[in-house]
C-alpha cells in the first residue's frame, strides 16, 4: 500500500514537474519566435535591407545624438557670390549644396521634367536660398515650381536680391517665399534665418510658410480692394509683424526690409494689404524680366 | 621689417581703405568668416572677382563697341559687375556701376562710354589696393606674425 502510495505520489510529483517543465519550455518557444520575428523584421538577417536603412538614417545628417544638420541649397548664378553664401551657411553649421541655375537646382532636386531623378543623391534638402535675378529661370520662377510640386512644396524658399523693390518682395512673398534678403548678405541674415526656422536640433520649428500665406488668407477683406488701382498697394509687410522672427536678433545692422519691418510692435494685429492677393492688376504686374 | 611694423602698416592701410571708400563693410564681413579652416578665404573670393570682372569688362567694352547696342545685354553685364562689387565690397566699383545703369536705362550711349570708363578706372584702382594688402598679409605670415583683426 505504502508502494502504491509512495508511486502515486511519484507520478503526480512528475506529472506536476512534467507540465511545468512544458509551461516553460511554451514560453520560451513564445518568446524566441518573437524575437526573432523582431530581428527579422529590423534587418538583422537581410545583408539587401541594411544598407537601405542605413541610408535612411544616413540622410539626416546626423552629427551629434539627436540634433541634425541643416542642409541648404543655394542658387546663385554668380561665382563670387555662391563662395560668399556657402562660407556664410557653413559658418552657421549648415550643410550646403551650391548651384548656378534653376534648372540645376530642380535638377537637384529631382524635378526637372528633362532629367530624371538619376542625379538625385538622397540627401534631404532643409531650406532652398535663391538669387532672384538669374538668366534662365529667375528666383521667382524657381520658386514658383517648388511651391508647385506636392513633393517640395514644404520646403522653406528664402529669395536673396541687389534689389530693394517693394513689389519684387511682395510678389515673392505672395508666391509662398519664407523671407526676402536684401543683397550683399550678411552673417547676421542668415543666422537670424536659422534661429527662426530651425531649433537647436536642426528640425524646421513650423511647417508650411510659417502662418505668411495663412494670414493673408484670412485675412478681412477691405471694402477699397474691389477697386483695381494702377499704384502699386502698400505691401503686406505689416503682415509680418506677426510672424515668428527672433526681432531680438534684428537689433544688430537689418540689411534686409524685412528684419527692419519685423521689430516689435507687439499688439499689433495682422493688417491686410488694401488690394487684395489675386487682383488682377496685382498679377498683371508681374513681369519676370525685371531684374 | 619686423613683425610688428608690418602689422601697423596693414591697419593703417586697411583703414584707410575704407575712409577713402574704396571698402566697405561687406569686405569686413568677408574677413570675419576667414578662419582656421579656410585661411585664404579672401584671397580666394577677391580673386575670383578679379577674373569675373575683367571677363565682365571685357564683355562691356565689345557691346559697348557694336553699331547697334543692345543696352539690355550691357545692363545685364553691368547688374553682374555690381552684384560681385556690392558682394566683396568694392564700394567705389558698385556706386560707379549704379551711375552706369541709370545711363543704360536712358540709351545715353556717350554717358554709358564715359561710365564704362570711370567703373574701369575704380575697379583698377580697388584691384591695386587689394593686391597690396594681400602682399601685406603675406609679409606678416612669413615673418611669423599674425594678420590683425580689423575692428
Amino acid at each position: 500500500m505504502s508502494f502504491a502510495n509512495s508511486t502515486e505520489s511519484n507520478s503526480t510529483t512528475l506529472f506536476t514537474s512534467a507540465s511545468l517543465i512544458l509551461f516553460f519550455l511554451t514560453f520560451l518557444v513564445a518568446y524566441l519566435i518573437w524575437a526573432l520575428s523582431n530581428m527579422a523584421r529590423n534587418g538583422v538577417f537581410s545583408r539587401r535591407r541594411r544598407p537601405e536603412r542605413m541610408e535612411e538614417a544616413g540622410d539626416l545628417s546626423v552629427t551629434s545624438l539627436g540634433s541634425h544638420e541643416v542642409h541648404v541649397l543655394a542658387v546663385d548664378d554668380s561665382l563670387v557670390d555662391r563662395k560668399v553664401i556657402e562660407k556664410l551657411l557653413k559658418t552657421t553649421s549648415c550643410k550646403v549644396t551650391a548651384v548656378d541655375s534653376g534648372r540645376r537646382a530642380l535638377q537637384f532636386l529631382g524635378l526637372d521634367e528633362e532629367k530624371s531623378s538619376v542625379g538625385f543623391d538622397g540627401l534631404k534638402v532643409d531650406l532652398i536660398i535663391t538669387d532672384y535675378c538669374m538668366p534662365g529661370m529667375t528666383g521667382y520662377e524657381l520658386l514658383k515650381k517648388i511651391k508647385g510640386s506636392s513633393t517640395f512644396r514644404e520646403i522653406p524658399v528664402v529669395i536673396m536680391s541687389s534689389e530693394n523693390v517693394l513689389a519684387r518682395i511682395d510678389r515673392c512673398l505672395e508666391e509662398g517665399a519664407e523671407d526676402f534678403i536684401v543683397k550683399p548678405v550678411k552673417l547676421a541674415d542668415v543666422k537670424r534665418l536659422k534661429d527662426y526656422m530651425f531649433g537647436e536640433d536642426g528640425i524646421l520649428k513650423q511647417k508650411g510658410g510659417f502662418g505668411k500665406r495663412k494670414l493673408q488668407e484670412t485675412c478681412v477683406d477691405d471694402p477699397l480692394s474691389s477697386s483695381p488701382s494702377p499704384s502699386p498697394s502698400p505691401s503686406p509687410l505689416s503682415d509680418l509683424s506677426s510672424t515668428p522672427s527672433p526681432t531680438q536678433t534684428s537689433t544688430s545692422s537689418p540689411s534686409s526690409p524685412i528684419s527692419s519691418l519685423l521689430l516689435p510692435s507687439a499688439d499689433s494685429s495682422p493688417t491686410c494689404s488694401p488690394v487684395r492677393l489675386d487682383s488682377p492688376t496685382r498679377r498683371l504686374k508681374m513681369s519676370n524680366t525685371d531684374c | 621689417m619686423e613683425v610688428g611694423q608690418l602689422q601697423k602698416s596693414f591697419v593703417d592701410y586697411t583703414a584707410s581703405l575704407f575712409r577713402e571708400g574704396f571698402l566697405d563693410g561687406q569686405f569686413s564681413q568677408l574677413q570675419q568668416l576667414q578662419d582656421e579652416s579656410n585661411p585664404d578665404f579672401v584671397v580666394e573670393v577677391v580673386s575670383l572677382f578679379f577674373e569675373d570682372s575683367d571677363k565682365l569688362l571685357n564683355d562691356l567694352t565689345r557691346a559697348l563697341d557694336q553699331q547697334n547696342i543692345d543696352f539690355k545685354k550691357v545692363d545685364a553685364h553691368v547688374h553682374q559687375l555690381k552684384g560681385s562689387s556690392s558682394s566683396i565690397g568694392a564700394q567705389r566699383v558698385k556706386n560707379a556701376c549704379v551711375a552706369f545703369r541709370n545711363f543704360c536705362e536712358e540709351q545715353n550711349v556717350e554717358a554709358c562710354l564715359r561710365c564704362l570708363h570711370q567703373v574701369k578706372q575704380e575697379y583698377l584702382l580697388v584691384k591695386s589696393k587689394l593686391e597690396t594688402l594681400f602682399t601685406l598679409e603675406q609679409q606678416i605670415i612669413t615673418a611669423g606674425g599674425a594678420i590683425p583683426m580689423m575692428e
